[in-house]
């Protein structure tokens, strides 16, 4: 079974008093995963924590299977029933949490050389975008996000917000990765005191006003390009959106983003039990009906949601 | 050889595992998972005349070693589940008991009816399981499951109105469910799954709300198997009719429990949540303990216990 198997811990380290970076490795062949898609992970020994919990991958080092004439017919006959699943013959996955609960507290405690039990990948990951774009994050949303930020090098404006500087957590590796980040904290410690969602809001309004000034780039990072031309941050008011974070951000990236015709993607948050689609624990409900997280998620078109 | 197929009124099961309903959709759900070929019996999610929305989130939270649930019942609809999911569920050679509710004894009937109808059209449903935890809003309010007077009217309307095998599914919030049994069987019921979740509730501390938008919710895990064996004995006792046994199976072990205890099958609810290949795992594991014990049929296993 592709989508269930039980791992070994490789690593468990702190990456700072909030924030744990989880690492487990699977020799056999299973689904490589794309940003935006979560696990479920066994989070104890015992049934207290007793339901898995989802998790976004973080990163992946995937070997893929063999060459096509001698990948098995079982893994061809995947393949044909959905063309976008690639198979990896040999894993390394890694998971960026924050210790906030029984189940995060849990996998906290996980060493290297325990074993965990792992369903995934699962949901439906970030639609591929097709040119630059723009990336609002949240917190621990990062975690989703910086895979994807990652996947597409150099192409997103990336809006990073958390309470204080040392919650804005992998700050460094997601502004490599994008093109131009902006970041805001609760406190003040780094970047604009405000919300996250505000700047979205003046960065998307300066574009179409075709002001050249962009204020809120934080000095930490200004070296990239700071002054874009006109013409450039015109075309930014247009550029689809991709966000994940906690819900009071995510309905309030919906405000932002009413009535401009800009697609926005956003990645969402519930509980779950079973995280296959089975239990409807996880239900958000749209324009179109009540849809699962796990399933038709976790990524939802922003204005689908019924916030 | 070792057999371990069972049987529960007209249907024969290969193995004594089913699924709990509401815990494994409509199969397809953990059909990558689990090879539906290899169940007992499937029982769906419940289902009623017309789709359901089910209620608001948080519908569920995890207590200690369990987990309180208030879906509200959503589901598609038994039209949809025909017309969509049934085609689905006809490859497998596995037997599929449609679970269903209804809002008044007349929703109830209807519903039974639709379902039978459709199968006798067409085939792929094997039997009926009545929940019977809904309130009867006609009666005000009074739960089917826990007066004796509504589920007797209940499911002897439904029995002369379907010709499918039926099982009840009794509610443990009751103060004897052995006496419930008994109306159900003597209402006409074939067989009784025992127990339904246990009603619960959980308070958030800090904003002094329930976690769940419902205010409480039903108790399923590993934290309600010691009552639920204790129930499924008291209704072993109570009636001749076939009880299959559910609440908290996780193991093998578990299940044999219930097993030793007079159930003829079981089914796995919430153990599908945490590991989606439970239900296999635990119908390999009674076979391995069968042999282990030197037992070649399962019925001589099935109501076991001894009397101390």
């Amino acid at each position: 079974m592709y989508r269930y198997f039980k791992a070994a811990v490789t690593g468990n380290s702190p990456v700072n008093r909030f924030f744990k970076l989880l690492s487990i490795y699977f020799p056999g062949e299973i689904i490589t995963p794309e940003p935006g898609q979560f696990y479920m992970l066994q989070t104890g020994h015992t049934y207290d924590p007793l339901l898995k919990r989802p998790f976004s991958v973080f990163s992946h080092e995937c070997s893929n299977a063999k060459d096509s004439n001698e990948s098995s017919v079982t893994s061809n006959e995947l393949k044909t029933k959905d063309k976008d699943l690639s198979l990896s013959s040999e894993s390394s996955l890694q998971f960026l949490y924050r210790v906030r609960g029984k189940g995060t507290l849990g996998l906290a405690q996980m060493k290297a050389g325990d074993s965990i039990q792992v369903i995934g990948p699962m949901g439906n990951g970030y639609p591929a975008p097709e040119g630059d774009f723009i990336a609002v994050a949240g917190g621990i949303g990062i975690a989703s996000l910086l895979p994807f930020l990652e996947k597409h090098r150099n192409r997103a404006y990336l809006f990073y917000g958390a309470q204080s500087r040392e919650e804005l957590v992998m700050l460094e590796k997601a502004g490599n990765a994008a093109r131009e980040t902006f970041i805001t904290t609760d406190d003040g410690s780094e970047g604009r005191k405000g919300l996250i969602t505000d700047v979205v809001k003046e960065f998307l309004n300066n574009s179409e006003k075709g002001s050249d000034k962009l204020s809120v780039i934080s000095d930490k990072l200004k070296d990239k390009d700071s002054s874009l031309d006109s013409s450039l941050i015109t075309h930014h008011s247009s550029l689809p959106l991709y966000a994940c974070g906690p819900a009071p951000m995510l309905k309030a990236l919906a405000e932002v983003v009413k009535g401009r015709g800009v697609k926005c993607y956003a990645s969402l948050e519930e509980h779950m039990a079973c995280g296959v689609g089975a239990c409807l624990g996880c239900v958000v409900k749209t324009h179109s009906g009540q849809k699962r997280v796990c399933k038709e998620g976790p990524v939802f078109d922003i204005g689908e949601i019924a916030w | 050889m070792v057999n371990i197929s069972v049987d529960i009124a007209s249907l024969k099961l290969k193995n004594p595992v089913m699924t709990a309903s509401g815990t494994f959709g409509y199969g397809e759900e953990y059909s990558e998972f689990v090879d539906l070929n290899r169940l007992g019996a499937i029982v769906v999610k419940g289902l009623s005349l017309l789709p359901k929305e089910g209620n608001p989130t948080p519908r569920i939270v995890e207590t200690p070693a369990g987990m309180l649930n208030a879906i509200g019942l959503q589901n598609i609809g038994i039209k949809a589940f025909i017309n969509e999911k049934l085609p689905f569920l006809r490859q497998f050679d596995t037997p599929v008991i449609a679970n269903f509710f209804g809002d008044s004894i007349d929703e109830y009937v209807r519903a039974a009816v639709e379902l039978c109808n459709a199968s006798a059209a067409s085939g792929g449903i094997h039997a009926l399981e009545m929940n019977i935890s809904c309130p009867n809003k006609q009666a005000g309010w009074i739960v089917f499951g826990t007066d004796p007077k509504t589920m007797e009217q209940v499911v002897t309307a439904v029995r002369k109105a379907a010709n499918l095998p039926l099982i009840v599914k009794l509610s443990p919030n009751v103060t004897d469910i052995g006496f419930m049994a008994k109306v159900a069987e003597n209402s006409g019921a074939d067989a009784v799954s025992v127990i339904n979740t246990i009603t619960g509730m959980a308070v958030d501390i800090r904003r002094r709300r329930p976690v769940l938008a419902n205010n409480t919710g039903g108790l399923s895990g590993p934290a309600i198997r010691p009552i639920a064996v204790r129930m499924v004995w008291e209704v072993c006792k109570a009636v001749k009719i076939p009880v299959i046994g559910m609440g908290g199976i996780m193991t093998a072990n578990d299940a044999l429990e219930f097993l030793i205890a007079g159930a003829r099958a079981v089914a796995v609810g919430t153990a599908s949540f945490t590991n989606p290949q439970a239900t296999v795992e635990i119908a390999e594991g009674i076979e391995r303990f069968m042999a282990e014990e030197g037992l070649s049929d399962i019925n001589e296993l099935i109501g076991s216990l001894k009397s101390i």
